[in-house]
């Protein structure tokens, strides 16, 4: 399999045919399933140099490359390709959207295949667990016995601890980035203010939009805007925002006088344009579920020998530092590998995204020890 | 292996670690006793380490490295889970010293201490004839900018040994380059113990 820039742009993988489908957590079943996914670089005849690359919430199987007409490259392209911290002279990376997402994997605005309509509210609810269980069969489909590794960072973190709790053996080595065992009450309570702010708008209709012209962009809007105030921090707001006004003087009444209140209003008009509101109901709930505390992290009944690479910031206030410790504080007790690092920026949550140099310089060491072993670094000069 | 570019704290603790043991090092700084350890003697290393600079020399050397300080990374270890545990020249630096040495002797078999002899005879020539707080090659700092928070001799260290219970099954004294035969005490700039419980 050979894509080394990612031109080939989307492929598409379906399984867990109806009526059987796949089992989720709920014990409902999905079916037909299909996963969007892209791939770059080339797999060895060893199928021993391929990575998973989890996305965030709002992510999508585009990592990496610039397609045509497009303004913006993949969401990770700064560190996916040749050279980058995966290097894809090296490595095969894949990325594949979620189910319950709306960028080309099945979700709730996918075709029912019991109505003939869109899913709406009859799309089941998934959980982290069903999305992994869902990127296993495509794992399996590109016949890789073990990954090398599985990284992401946010929801895409969540997803790299669940391989290791649901598929230890499949899995040689885990980056989880910003990420949590759980969601605190005060990360549900985020979650919790978007759904109502998507619910509220009338143009949802209890999920059932597909039809209409209406839909509901408005709580959605609303709903990304709480996002990304929670992605940046205030030390990172100031920099960017400070007080400064869109106009040169107060406008005296509630349009946007701030560059802030500019600045949110279009990161939410965008986001609408991409994103379904039913997968952000879908998904914050999926990050709500999460549950790996107590020890379900590492299986006991399990030989488990995986090596992690986990990284926090410090300014990330909604995936604070001492949520990664924890993830460490399960490893140590349970004898795992790991390395921990807390990484200085002021971007807030968004630093998974931003902080390249400092994620390079970790992720591609890392990847190289456990791809090569010691033999990497033997020339190191003592 | 360079021998000559090795300091001597760290020749003298790579030739106690047997090879294919488990090793944690508390303070590891840049990881270079680690590598040593890992690339030679096959040892399964560990680091914990508080500086940003140091964790990412130690990530690039292929280590295995704990972001945070000593005085809390220890609790989740359980008991005896490494052979040894290495304490070189950061105990002096730890805000509970005695608890540290406690918990490294919990969760290794073995825990080797490393630290300066503020005993030593430039030490107390410095206090004694100068009134100075001394500086010396292994205390090389001013009053106002020591990372030091404990100033102790080896003497100091081996009552501690007797109070405390704790065996003492190896002892290493340290000049500038060479191993100090007589007097340590008074002559050692360093000393290194090799611990149980």
């Amino acid at each position: 399999m050979k894509n080394t820039d990612g031109a080939t742009g989307t492929l598409y993988f379906n399984f867990a045919e109806h009526p059987e489908g796949l089992r989720l957590a709920s014990g409902k079943k999905l079916g037909p399933i299909t996963l969007a996914y892209e791939a770059y670089g080339t797999l060895n005849k060893e199928k021993t140099n391929a990575i998973l690359v989890c996305h965030a919430l709002s992510g999508d199987a585009h990592a990496a490359g610039r397609r045509e007409g497009d303004d913006a490259p993949g969401w990770w392209d700064d560190l996916i390709g040749p050279g980058k911290a995966m290097d894809t002279k090296k490595y095969f990376v894949i990325c594949s959207n979620t189910i319950g997402g709306c960028r080309g994997s099945t979700g709730p605005a996918s075709v029912n295949p019991s109505t003939g309509r869109p899913y709406g509210l009859d799309f089941p609810i998934i959980t982290i667990e069903d999305m992994v269980n869902a990127q296993k069969f495509l794992i399996d489909h590109l016949g890789i016995k073990k990954l090398l590794c599985v990284v992401g960072g946010s929801m895409g973190g969540m997803q790299a601890l669940q391989w290791v709790a649901s598929y230890p053996e499949r899995v040689q080595s885990a980056i989880p980035i910003a990420t949590a065992l759980k969601h605190s009450p005060q990360q549900i309570a985020f979650s919790e203010v978007g759904r109502q702010a998507v619910m509220a708008d009338p143009a949802w209709n209890k999920g059932d939009y597909y039809d209409r012209a209406d839909k509901p962009k408005n709580g959605l809007a609303v709903a990304r805007m709480i996002g990304h105030i929670t992605y940046m921090s205030d030390e990172s707001m100031e920099k960017k925002f400070s007080r400064r006004l869109k106009d040169k003087d107060y406008n005296f009444d509630f349009t946007a006088d701030f560059e802030v209140e500019g600045y949110l209003r279009y990161r939410g008009d965008n986001f609408v344009k991409r994103f379904d509101a039913n997968s952000y109901l879908y998904l914050t709930k999926a990050l709500d579920y999460f549950d790996l505390s107590d020890g379900r992290l590492i299986p006991k009944d399990r030989k488990v020998d995986v090596r992690f690479l986990v990284i926090a910031f410090k300014s990330d206030w909604l995936y604070p530092a001492y949520q990664s410790q924890e993830i460490v504080r399960q490893l140590k007790i349970a004898g795992q590998d790991a390395t921990y690092c807390e990484v200085k920026s002021t971007y807030g949550h968004d630093a998974f995204l931003l902080e390249v140099d400092e994620e390079t310089h970790l992720i591609k060491h890392f990847l190289d020890k456990t791809f090569h072993g010691y033999d990497v670094v033997r020339e190191y000069e003592i | 292996m360079r021998s000559d570019r090795i300091s001597i704290d760290h020749r003298i603790i790579y030739g106690i670690v047997e090879p294919g043991s488990r090793v944690l090092d508390l303070g590891c700084g840049d990881g270079e006793l680690m590598y040593l350890l890992a690339k030679d003697k096959a040892a399964r290393v560990q680091g914990i380490e508080i500086d940003d600079e140091a964790i990412y020399k130690c990530v690039a050397k292929g280590l295995s490295v704990f972001h945070g300080d000593i005085d809390s990374g220890l609790k989740e270890y359980p008991d005896k889970s490494f052979d040894y545990v290495i304490l070189n020249q950061s105990m002096q630096q730890v805000k509970k010293a005695d608890f540290v040495i406690q918990e490294g002797l919990r969760v290794g078999k073995k825990l080797i201490v490393g630290f300066p002899n503020f005993g030593s005879v430039n030490a107390r020539i410095s206090i004694f004839f100068k009134g100075k707080t001394p500086i010396t090659p292994s205390l090389p700092y001013r009053w106002y900018n020591t990372p030091n928070l404990h100033f102790l001799t080896i003497s100091d260290f081996k009552s501690y040994c007797a109070e405390r219970d704790v065996k003492i099954l190896d002892t290493y004294y340290l000049g500038d380059d060479k191993i100090v035969k007589i007097w340590p005490n008074l002559l050692a700039l360093n000393a290194i113990f090799v611990l149980a419980k």
